[in-house]
C-alpha cells in the first residue's frame, strides 16, 4: 500500500515538451509510472517519448483518464498551470517548479479552499511509492518497497535519508517532498494524517527545517492523533537569523522558526529527534521493534487476561512511546 | 531583496504614505549641501541592509553644519555588523509626540498577508509580541485588500484622537497596497509617529521584496545596492548559486538546500565550525562548481573545504569535472575532502582518482575528515 500515488496513478505532464518536463518524463516512464499524457499549449498532436501531447489539460484528461498532474513549467507560468490542473478536476496536482512568487501562491491557496484537488509543492521533488509509481524527480534507484513513510521539506536531504533507510533494510511505502516554499499545498500535518490511515505504513520519518511553524503544528497533531511511531529530524541548527537558506521558506525571522524550537516541540511531544541524518534508520528500527513488542504483549495479554485489562492496554502503549 | 530605508520611503511616498523629506548622500560634501535644504536639527541615518544600526551608532541628530560634517564623516565608511556604510540619509528631525508600529508580513500558517499594528512603536515588534502580546492587533488580508472599515478599526486601536485616526487609516490601506503591488515579503513602518504638530508620518521604513518576484519588477531589481552586500554573496547570486557566509573555518559545497543545512549542522555536531551555506543547485553544471570554489578560496577564514554531493539529478561526474577544472585554474592551497554518492558515482571516482583525489561515501566520515584536515592546516 501507499499514499497519494500507486499503481492506478495515471499521470499527465504539464510542460512535457520543455527541457525538464521531457527529461523527467523519461525518468518516470523508466520507473514504470503510467505517464498517459503531456500538455504544452500549441503542441497538441506531438509525442514525447511516445507520450501523446495535448493542447490543454482538460483535453488530456478526457482522452486519457489522467488522475494526477505533474507541473514542470517555468515559475512565471506555474500559477496558471496549477489553475488549469485544478479546473480540470484532477484530484492530485504536483508542482515541481521552483521560484514562484509568494503572491501567486497566496492566490492559489485561496482558490483551492473548498475545492477537491490536493496540491503538492511547489518547489518540491514530488513523490515516489517504491515499486509502484514515481511522480516528480526523485531518483528511483535509492528507494525500496517497505513500510516507512517519509515526508520532507527538502530534496537531496530526503534522498540522503531514504538511501540510508534503504541501506539499513528499511523500505518505504511512499516518500514525499512537500516543498521548500513558505506556502505549499500539502503540509506535514496532511501527510501525517494520510500515513496514519494507510495500512501499508508502519512508521513515519519527518524531515523538517527552519522557517514557519509547520513542524510545531505537526508535533501537536502527532501528540493528539497519530498512533504510528514518528522520528523527526530538523535541518538548519547552524543557520543565522534573517538569512534565507536556499529554500524560500527556510528563514528564521524575528527569532521564530528556529531548528532548536522545532526540535524542542517534537521532544515535548515524545517524538524521538535524530541529531544527525545517520541516526534516523536506527531510531526507526527501534520504533518498529518497540511497536512489534507492544503488539505481541497486547496479543498475549488478550489471550491470557480478562477483557477489561486488555482494553486498557492501548492507552499504556501510547504512554510508553510518548514519555 | 532588502531595500534601503530611503528606497522604501520612495515607494511609500509614491503610494501616498506621508514620509518626511530626505536626501541621500554618499560623501560629507553631499551631506552638507543636502542638509542646507532643510533647517537644523537634522538626522544623519546610515543606510545599511541590516538591523541594529541605531545601537551601533549609525543614527545621529545634529544641530550645526560643523556637527553634521563630523558625524557624516564618522558614519560614512563605518562598519555595522560586517557591512560598510556607503550612504547616509539626511532628513529633518521630527518633533515626536507618540510612536506606533504598522507592518505587513506573510502569515505562513494561514497563507495570507497579515497587517500588524501596535501602539508600542519604535521597538522590535518581536519584542512586543513576546512581552506584551495584547498590544498587537492582527488583521488578515484577503483578496479584497484592506477594507476601509478594518483600517479604521486598526486606527482606533492605535490612537484615541479621531483627527489622528483619520490620518492613520488611509496610511494602513496604502501600506497593504504597497505590500501587494510591489510583491513585498515585508513592508514595515516603525515608528509611525504623531508629531507635536498633529501630523502622522512614516519616520522609518523597511521593505523586503520577494526575490522570486523580481522578474516582474525590473525597476526594483535595478535598485539593488551591490556595494552594501557581501562580495561572495553577490558573486554567488550572479552565478546562480545560493550562498550565505558564516564565520567558521570549514567551507562546504553541497547540492540541495536541505542537505547543505544538514551538512553545516553535522560539521558543528562533530566539533567544527561551518564557514558558509552553499547550494550549487539540482542541475549538473561544472561551471557552478568552479564558481563555488572561487568564492570559498576567496574567504581567508576557510581552512578546508568539504564537498557533499548526493547524486540524483545532479551527476557526480559533472561535479568532479567542475572541481578538477577549478583546481586547474585556481591555486587552491587548502585541503579538500570529497563525499559523493549516487548517480555516476563510479565515473566521478575514476576522474578524481586519476588526479590523486579520493572520495568518501559516508557523510559523517567525510565531516570528521574535513575537521581533522582543517585543524592540521590551521
Amino acid at each position: 500500500m501507499s499514499v497519494l500515488i500507486g499503481r492506478s496513478t495515471r499521470v499527465v505532464v504539464q510542460g512535457i515538451t520543455g527541457r525538464d518536463g521531457s527529461f523527467h518524463t523519461r525518468g518516470m516512464l523508466d520507473y514504470g509510472t503510467k505517464v498517459v499524457a503531456g500538455v504544452t499549449p500549441g503542441k497538441g498532436g506531438e509525442r514525447v517519448h511516445g507520450v501523446p501531447v495535448f493542447d490543454s489539460v482538460e483535453e488530456a484528461v478526457s482522452k486519457t483518464g489522467a488522475n494526477c498532474s505533474v507541473i514542470y513549467v517555468p515559475a512565471a507560468l506555474a500559477q496558471d498551470a496549477i489553475y488549469e490542473g485544478v479546473d480540470s478536476g484532477i484530484p492530485l496536482v504536483v508542482c515541481i517548479s521552483e521560484g514562484i512568487p509568494v503572491r501567486d501562491m497566496v492566490e492559489v491557496s485561496a482558490y483551492l479552499e473548498g475545492r477537491p484537488t490536493r496540491l503538492v509543492g511547489p518547489n518540491c521533488p514530488g513523490l515516489i511509492s517504491p515499486g509502484q509509481s514515481k511522480v516528480g524527480i526523485m531518483p528511483g534507484s535509492i528507494v525500496k518497497p517497505g513500510k516507512v513513510g517519509v515526508v520532507s521539506r527538502s530534496g537531496t536531504l530526503t534522498y540522503e535519508v531514504v538511501w540510508q533507510l534503504t541501506r539499513a533494510g528499511l523500505g518505504q511505502s511512499t516518500c514525499i517532498g512537500i516543498g521548500g516554499d513558505p506556502i505549499v499545498g500539502t503540509r506535514f500535518a496532511d501527510m501525517l494524517a494520510l500515513y496514519e490511515q494507510d495500512p501499508g505504513t508502519s512508521a513515519i520519518v519527518l524531515i523538517g527545517e527552519i522557517g514557519g511553524s509547520d513542524e510545531e503544528d505537526a508535533a501537536l497533531l502527532i501528540r493528539r492523533s497519530i498512533s504510528k511511531p514518528v522520528v523527526a529530524f530538523v535541518a538548519g541548527q547552524t543557520a543565522p537569523p534573517g538569512k534565507r537558506m536556499g529554500h524560500a521558506g527556510a528563514i528564521v525571522s524575528g527569532g521564530s522558526g528556529t531548528a532548536q524550537e522545532k526540535m524542542a516541540r517534537f521532544q515535548d511531544a515524545g517524538i524521538p529527534v535524530a541529531k544527525t541524518p545517520s541516526e534516523i534508520p536506527g531510531l526507526i528500527a527501534a520504533a518498529l521493534q518497540g511497536k512489534r513488542k507492544s503488539k505481541l504483549t497486547l496479543l498475549r495479554s488478550k489471550k491470557k487476561a480478562a477483557r477489561p485489562k486488555s482494553k486498557a492496554k492501548p492507552k499504556s502503549k501510547r504512554k510508553t512511546r510518548r514519555e | 531583496m532588502n531595500l534601503h530605508e530611503y528606497q522604501s520611503k520612495d515607494l511609500f511616498r509614491a503610494a501616498g504614505i506621508p514620509v518626511p523629506p530626505g536626501e541621500v548622500a554618499s560623501s560629507v560634501k553631499e551631506a552638507v549641501s543636502a542638509a542646507a535644504r532643510f533647517s537644523y536639527p537634522v538626522v544623519v541615518k546610515a543606510q545599511v541592509l541590516i538591523g541594529g544600526r541605531g545601537k551601533a551608532g549609525g543614527v545621529k541628530v545634529v544641530r550645526t553644519p560643523e556637527e553634521l560634517e563630523r558625524e557624516a564623516g564618522r558614519i560614512l565608511g563605518m562598519d555595522i555588523r560586517g557591512l560598510k556604510v556607503g550612504r547616509v540619509l539626511i532628513t529633518p528631525s521630527a518633533d515626536i509626540d507618540r510612536e506606533y508600529y504598522a507592518g505587513m508580513v506573510l502569515d505562513r500558517k494561514n497563507e495570507t498577508p497579515l497587517l500588524m499594528v501596535s501602539p508600542a512603536g519604535g521597538i522590535d515588534i518581536e519584542e512586543v509580541a513576546r512581552v506584551t502580546p495584547g498590544k498587537i492587533l492582527r488583521i488578515p488580508i484577503d483578496l479584497r485588500g484592506l477594507p476601509s472599515y478594518r483600517a479604521r478599526a486598526a486606527a482606533r486601536f492605535l490612537d484615541k484622537n479621531p483627527a489622528i485616526q483619520k490620518q492613520i487609516a488611509p496610511i494602513l490601506t496604502r501600506l497593504a497596497r504597497v505590500y501587494r503591488d510591489q510583491d513585498a515579503s515585508l513592508a514595515e513602518i516603525n515608528p509611525l509617529v504623531v508629531t507635536k504638530q498633529g501630523e502622522v508620518l512614516a519616520l522609518d521604513a523597511k521593505i523586503v521584496i520577494d526575490d522570486n518576484a523580481l522578474d516582474r519588477h525590473p525597476d526594483l531589481a535595478s535598485w539593488r545596492d551591490l556595494s552594501a552586500e557581501d562580495k561572495g554573496e553577490v558573486e554567488a547570486r550572479e552565478r546562480g548559486l545560493s550562498y550565505v557566509k558564516l564565520d567558521g573555518s570549514i567551507g562546504c559545497v553541497v547540492n540541495g538546500a536541505g542537505l547543505a543545512m544538514a551538512t553545516m549542522d553535522l560539521i558543528q555536531y562533530h566539533g567544527g565550525k561551518p564557514a558558509n551555506f552553499l547550494d550549487i543547485g539540482g542541475s549538473s553544471n561544472p561551471e557552478k562548481v568552479e564558481s563555488a570554489m572561487n568564492i570559498l578560496t576567496g574567504d581567508a577564514r576557510v581552512r578546508a573545504v568539504l564537498f557533499n554531493i548526493f547524486g540524483g539529478i545532479t551527476r557526480c561526474d559533472d561535479v568532479a569535472r567542475g572541481l578538477l577544472a577549478a583546481l586547474d585554474r585556481l591555486s587552491v592551497r587548502i585541503p579538500i575532502v570529497i563525499r559523493l554518492t549516487g548517480t555516476n558515482e563510479k565515473e566521478a571516482r575514476e576522474l578524481l582518482g586519476k588526479r590523486g583525489l579520493m572520495a568518501l561515501s559516508d557523510m559523517d566520515e567525510a565531516v570528521r575528515a574535513v575537521i581533522a584536515r582543517a585543524a592540521e592546516a590551521a
